[in-house]
């Protein structure tokens, strides 16, 4: 078993409540931090934990918290992004739905760190009912006097409130969740400047994720030395994976990085193998944005060395026959399922959720939509896989934020990999969904 | 004011004079407008709908939407770019409860679209469409972060996972028989995690 450090007393009843939170050990974070450190010891241990950022890109939390601007007299603001929405992604609200002092303990903790009197939350408006966990646990907060003015007594005051979101998967990306936090629609903003620099309502802002913020508590407690341990190189500490699909045993597991690939995927511990007995066909390892892989190249890099859950064995390969840990979004399929069918799901995905802003994700993304469409439809031509090919390329690098690049990575992927599927429907001139059982029957044959 | 709302629907000056608040939501949205910072109001634009949507038949009318203009002291054009930006606001109307099948990868993979076609065949409508009576409208969703219990369906705050059709029919047999409107905002959210 490894170390779990987030949600090792999710099954606590009634763990959601501030009382037993605390008598397990919660709000320790706080007290040690508030009583004992200062905001930049908080920011060095930080630093020191190696922790990245677990909402999908992998910057260095304690560099971001780093480049936060400190003008004299212009309020500084920690955001927490929950608007948790990459296909393949649950870990966040599960976080935050068993145990949302976590969430509460967190803010609190790295807001000090940052010199924020006022945080937020934004979290996705799906997650309404989430929201409502979350101000409970907030209310029990500033009731406790953990929030609110001169928290346990120190001169540090914070105020935290939760804000929802309208369904909108391009307000995950920082700068667009800010405009919409500001009332706005979520178009992205061109960077520079940094929120770090220029944020919410033009002050200084960090943008974290649920878990990174989560990650923060045990950090501070054990010392950032300590966490830095646990993992293998640059890739420290636990991760949430998100595993759902064709598993035995989908959910969200605590993981210390650098499990390998198989080990997850088929022991007992983790997702239990492939259900109704059936063969992996490929994995897409980090939420829908990162390249699809086939059973040889998820369970074994291209030199024959075993695939482990770290940032950096992952990507070993590069897009070539590597893809990303992204925010552990770990979906796995069959070898009954259809790479086309399921890469048509994405793109449409993308195209939903595109903000229309920039031309060629706008219209690159509908194009690949309506090209899949043919596939399904039986009506694409062996040219529409170099169409694709090609409308994905040009996308890609080409817009203001990273949506281009999440929707052109998939179709690139999935080509890469996978062509013969697509070459096989053009040349049939129709589609046959392979997958015959009943999908609804999740009961191991 | 008022004529400056283009929404898909005509604006009526009459009914916008009977909109209003009652006393209990509108003390949420003052609650709301008091987490931001004075002169910053704007930003309560969002839950601030969330809630209109839920007092005002589960869309939002034009009017409806220069009313929350009006109260946060900024233009209508304002209210109606932020609304039809956001998949969770309709601004046309709706059955009282909203089916949102998730339709992306993990819930493909586990079977959304039977899902959706019996829903389909249950109600007698098509994706898009409302029954009838108005009790339903049904819709596909994106991913709603429900993958590991998929298939799943939202109906208002509630999240119902792990679906079968016969999970699929017990709960919208209760809901048909129960008759109310289902909102985002409700209280007595059923999820099923």
């Amino acid at each position: 078993m490894g170390r779990k450090l987030l949600i090792h007393n999710d099954k606590v009843p009634n763990i959601h409540t501030l009382e037993v939170y605390r008598a397990h050990g919660g709000y320790a974070s706080v007290e040690k931090a508030l009583k004992t450190m200062t905001p930049d010891q908080v920011t060095e241990e930080v630093k020191k934990s190696g922790l990245r950022g677990r909402g999908g890109a992998g910057f260095p939390t304690g560099m971001k918290w780093s480049f936060l601007a400190k003008p004299e007299g212009v309020p500084r603001y920690l955001v927490c992004n929950a608007d948790e929405s990459e296909p393949g992604t649950f870990k966040d609200r599960y976080l935050m739905e068993k145990i949302p002092h976590a969430l509460v303990e967190g803010m609190i903790t790295s807001s000090y760190a940052l010199g924020a009197n006022q945080s937020y939350i934004y979290i996705r408006g799906e997650y309404f009912y989430v929201s409502r966990i979350l101000e409970q646990a907030i209310s029990e907060a500033y009731a406790a006097g953990l929030l609110g003015k001169n928290i346990l007594g120190t001169n540090y005051s914070l105020d935290l409130s939760v804000q929802v979101g309208g369904g909108a998967y391009i307000c995950g990306e920082e700068t667009a969740l800010l405009e919409s936090l500001e009332g706005k629609r979520g178009n992205p903003r061109i960077k520079p400047p940094f929120p770090a620099v220029a944020g919410l309502w033009g002050c200084p802002t960090v943008v974290n994720n649920v878990e990174t913020i989560a990650a923060v508590c045990p950090i501070v407690m054990m010392g950032g030395e300590e966490y830095a341990k646990i993992g293998i190189g640059k890739s420290t500490g636990t991760k949430l994976i998100s595993a759902s699909g064709h598993i035995n045993k989908p959910g969200v597991y605590e993981i210390e990085l650098g499990v390998p690939v198989e080990e997850f995927i088929y022991s007992e511990e983790y997702c239990g193998g492939i259900r109704n007995g059936k063969k992996l066909k490929a994995v897409v390892a980090g939420g829908s944005s990162v390249p699809i892989l086939p059973t040889e190249l998820i369970l074994k890099t291209a030199k024959g060395e075993p695939r482990l859950m770290t940032y950096e064995s992952l990507s070993d390969g590069g897009f070539q026959t590597g893809t990303m840990l992204g925010s552990g979004g770990f979906i796995v399929m069959d070898e009954d399922t259809s790479i086309v069918k399921n890469l048509f799901t994405f793109s449409r995905f993308y195209h939903h959720e595109s903000c229309g802003q920039c031309s060629p994700c706008r219209e690159g993304t509908g194009w690949m939509e309506k090209i899949l469409k043919k596939f399904l439809n039986g009506t694409a031509t062996e040219a529409d896989v170099d169409l694709l090919w090609d409308i994905q390329s040009k996308i890609e690098g080409k817009t203001i934020c990273p949506l281009g690049e999440a929707a052109a990575w998939p179709v690139a992927a999935a080509i890469r990999h996978f062509k013969n599927e697509f070459i096989e429907i053009a040349k049939n001139k129709k589609f046959v969904d392979i997958s015959h059982y009943n999908r609804l029957n999740k009961v191991t044959a | 004011m008022g004529a400056q709302v283009h929404g898909t629907q005509p604006f009526d000056k009459n009914k916008r004079t009977e909109i209003k608040f009652n006393d209990a939501a509108m003390a949420t949205v003052q609650t709301i407008i008091s987490r931001y910072p004075e002169g910053k109001q704007k930003s309560a634009l969002l839950p601030v709908l969330h809630v209109a949507q839920a007092e005002f038949g589960g869309w939002l009318s034009p009017e409806v939407m220069d009313y929350v203009a009006s109260i946060l002291k900024i233009k209508p054009i304002e209210v109606f770019e932020v609304a039809s930006f956001y998949t969770m606001f309709n601004l046309k109307p709706v059955g009282k409860c909203v089916i949102e099948v998730c339709q992306t990868s993990s819930c493909w993979l586990c079977g959304a679209e039977d899902i959706v076609k019996h829903i389909e065949k249950k109600l007698n409508i098509k994706v898009g469409e409302t029954t009838k009576d108005g009790m339903f409208t049904l819709k596909t969703a994106e991913c709603l972060g429900s993958c590991g219990t998929a298939p799943m369906m939202q109906v208002g705050a509630s999240y119902h996972e792990n679906l079968t059709y016969e999970k699929v029919d017990n709960v919208l047999d209760k809901y048909k028989s129960e008759g109310r409107q289902r909102n985002y905002t409700d209280l007595d959210y059923n999820n099923t995690l």
